[in-house]
């Protein structure tokens, strides 16, 4: 926890007095807890469909291991089962807060290990809705916010915060309805230059993992172009007991079979 | 294309198509198994019909490849995953050779205790931090397949070796011992499907590999570890080159052209991280001819010493360009200008490529645009490979593309100058 408190002691400088609503800054640092950062570590096995407008549909299915570190840091190791074409394919992110990630893949054809060059805001995760950004969290002195009110969404009270980038991002302004009692993200509206509506974030099923609520269906919806992308987190497990070890480029070229297997 | 083709063609699709793939099939000893593949129909051809060094069959008609083949990936892995077997043979039927074959592209035991891990058979090694162009990674390529446009993956063939590799947080190793016996040459553009400078255009060829003896064991190995978010590897290879060289059996009187392969050691280094809003890297190698030290063997190339700058950075979205400058340059090369025989053609001294690669994704990533090309400033030749590659579904994708070679025809790429190609790949995985 500690380690956690570090990097969120400016959220905690502000904290609120009793009585007071909290800031919209604080509650982005508590949703991005909840939603980004639960636990020191978890293992997933994520389901993520693609449907285009047409309702042709493409289907990613792939283990997902995070891990906490100091200051805010994460890393991730994603290991691809399906499509055949990619199966064996490996994913290592080293979060950075403050700047893009570091990035590296493995191709299992030739056995290579290739560091990506990818600025977080404006990539695509594997031709998904979802940015690398979406996936991993935005950092959140990247964003100012107000919190313009609260409101019932889906029977649930939620806090509706706006977020005007002050970096680089793929929107102008974002709306987010954050539940009040877990501080997960139920719903997220992204604007673009136009200000048109172009893209939705639902947080479509939240259940409890080992007593941590967990979104555990989501979808992004791009509303211009009627592309969707719905992703299940099946078997999520919190406080696994993931070494160090997992993120190395050794995983990349053998992935840890405890953690991977379950085909 | 006749009647047999078409049946063969047709054959190998349906094969394919109806190859369900299979996961977790209980084996022996709780072990788990699995199926998968893919069917690949990969055709190319010169632009102008006619133009062919070949004067029968497919050939005949300026087809640089034309193959249909079928790849199975076998996968078992014991209950706790410290042990595996993957097997990769491939059915292939080649019909400008008109030739049916089997292959096996890669096929390993994997076990792995601690911090150990231990690969032994055929293998696919890459190393090094170059895009197309390989310093520290003295492994056996197939640049026949890459110039003639098969899919990426063939530019690099398997190795038959053992790989120990130790990780730890300060070092990590990986040593690779190839036995004697098992020596994979280069594969470079087939002189019966591509134009290009032969010295000995009337002798028949010989090859002589390396003798299967003891003194003759490739070793390779890299050290490796991160450093101040730069990952750092030192490398060593003792061996032999894998690109021929060639000597005519007898100076006064040849009867034949003889491909040999000089013994070759490679010392060298890599780093790379990520600055300048991007990823850069930098290698350099030695390459010490163990067999003409002195430069004055004008069959076997003198040693050289080699670098690579390498930039890649995304350039907008789902847009990624990337930059390289390599170069070799001739140690001792008085010495190499004074044996090169008269008639023969001669070489700079320094020899170097501008690489540049620009990659835009559309359509979620199921359309890809590619443009990568080599220019070298001193030779003044150079190769351009543009392709377009869609995914149909996820089962299903498709690759079109061309390679083109220019530059004067003494040059590397401008010797190659006649074979310009386009080519299309249909692939379909299971």
């Amino acid at each position: 926890m500690k380690t956690q408190l570090t990097f969120f002691w400016p959220l905690l400088f502000a904290a609120s007095l009793p009585g007071q609503a909290p800031t919209a800054d604080e509650i982005a640092g508590k949703s991005q807890q909840a939603f980004s950062y639960a636990g020191q570590d978890m293992v997933a096995r994520v389901v993520m469909t693609l449907v285009t407008a047409r309702g042709e549909q493409r289907v990613r299915d792939l283990t997902l291991l995070r891990r906490n570190a100091d200051a805010g840091r994460q890393k991730y190791f994603l290991y691809f089962h399906s499509p055949a074409d990619v199966r064996g394919t490996a994913f290592l992110v080293g979060k950075e807060p403050g700047r893009d990630a570091d990035r590296w893949l493995f191709i299992p054809a030739i056995n290579l290990v290739q560091r990506i060059a990818a600025r977080d805001a404006e990539s695509s995760f594997v031709g998904s809705d979802f940015s690398y950004e979406d996936v991993s969290g935005r950092p959140l002195p990247a964003d100012s916010r107000k919190l313009l009110r609260e409101e019932s969404l889906n029977g649930r009270a939620c806090y509706v915060v706006e977020s005007v980038p002050k970096t680089r991002a793929s929107f102008t302004r974002k709306l987010a309805w954050i539940d009040r009692a877990n501080f997960l993200p139920l719903k997220e509206e992204y604007f673009d230059a136009q200000q048109a509506l172009f893209r939705v974030f639902t947080a479509d099923e939240v259940r409890d993992a080992d007593g941590l609520p967990t979104v555990t269906r989501r979808t992004m919806k791009n509303v211009k172009s009627g592309h969707r992308t719905e992703v299940v987190f099946k078997q999520v497990k919190y406080n696994a007991g993931l070494g160090e070890d997992v993120f190395t480029e050794r995983a990349l070229r053998r992935p840890p079979a405890p953690w991977i297997s379950g085909d | 294309m006749d009647l047999r083709r078409l049946i063969r063609l047709a054959a190998l699709v349906a094969v394919s198509v109806c190859c369900a793939s299979a996961e977790d099939i209980k084996l022996p000893g709780d072990w788990r198994g699995s199926i998968h593949g893919f069917g690949l129909v990969n055709y190319s051809a010169r632009p102008d019909l006619e133009a062919s060094p070949l004067r029968d069959g497919l050939g005949e008609h300026g087809f640089l490849l034309g193959d249909q083949r079928m790849q199975l990936k076998l996968e078992a892995r014991s209950p706790k995953g410290t042990a595996s077997l993957l097997a990769k043979p491939e059915f292939f039927y080649d019909a400008v050779a008109e030739k049916t074959g089997l292959g096996l592209r890669e096929g390993y035991l994997d076990l792995a205790h601690d911090r150990w891990d231990l690969r032994v058979g055929r293998q696919i090694v890459t190393w090094g931090v170059g895009d197309l162009v390989f310093i520290n990674d003295v492994f056996p390529k197939d640049y026949g397949a890459f110039f003639a446009g098969r899919p990426l993956e063939y530019l690099k063939r398997g190795v038959d070796a053992v790989n120990v590799n130790f990780q730890s947080d300060a070092l990590s190793v990986e040593w690779i011992v190839i036995p004697p016996g098992l020596f994979t040459p280069d594969s470079l553009p087939p002189r019966g499907r591509f134009f290009q400078f032969d010295p000995f255009p009337s002798l028949p060829r010989q090859t002589d590999e390396p003798a299967a003896t003891f003194d003759h064991t490739e070793t390779a190995l890299r050290l490796h570890r991160t450093v101040a978010e730069t990952e750092l590897s030192l490398y060593a290879y003792r061996g032999f080159g894998r690109t021929h060289a060639l000597r005519p059996d007898n100076a006064a009187v040849p009867t034949r052209a003889v491909e040999f392969f000089p013994k070759l050691a490679v010392f060298g280094a890599s780093a790379r991280r990520s600055g300048l809003g991007g990823v850069w890297g930098v290698e350099l190698g030695y390459y010490d001819s163990l067999d003409d030290r002195t430069g004055t063997n004008p069959a076997i190339e003198n040693s050289q010493v080699r670098f690579i700058l390498t930039y890649q950075r995304q350039l907008g979205q789902d847009v990624t360009g990337s930059l390289e400058y390599y170069g070799e340059q001739i140690q001792d090369y008085a010495a190499f200008r004074r044996s090169v025989p008269s008639g023969f053609p001669t070489r700079a001294e320094l020899r170097d490529l501008i690489g540049v690669r620009v990659t835009k994704l559309l359509r979620y990533q199921t359309l890809k645009l590619s443009l990568f090309s080599f220019y070298s400033p001193r030779a003044r030749d150079f190769f351009v490979n543009p392709e377009i590659s869609y995914n149909f579904t996820d089962y299903l994708w498709a690759a079109a593309g061309g390679n083109i070679f220019g530059g004067p025809s003494a040059s590397f790429f401008g010797q190659l100058g006649r074979n310009d190609n386009a080519y299309l790949s249909v692939r379909c995985s299971f």
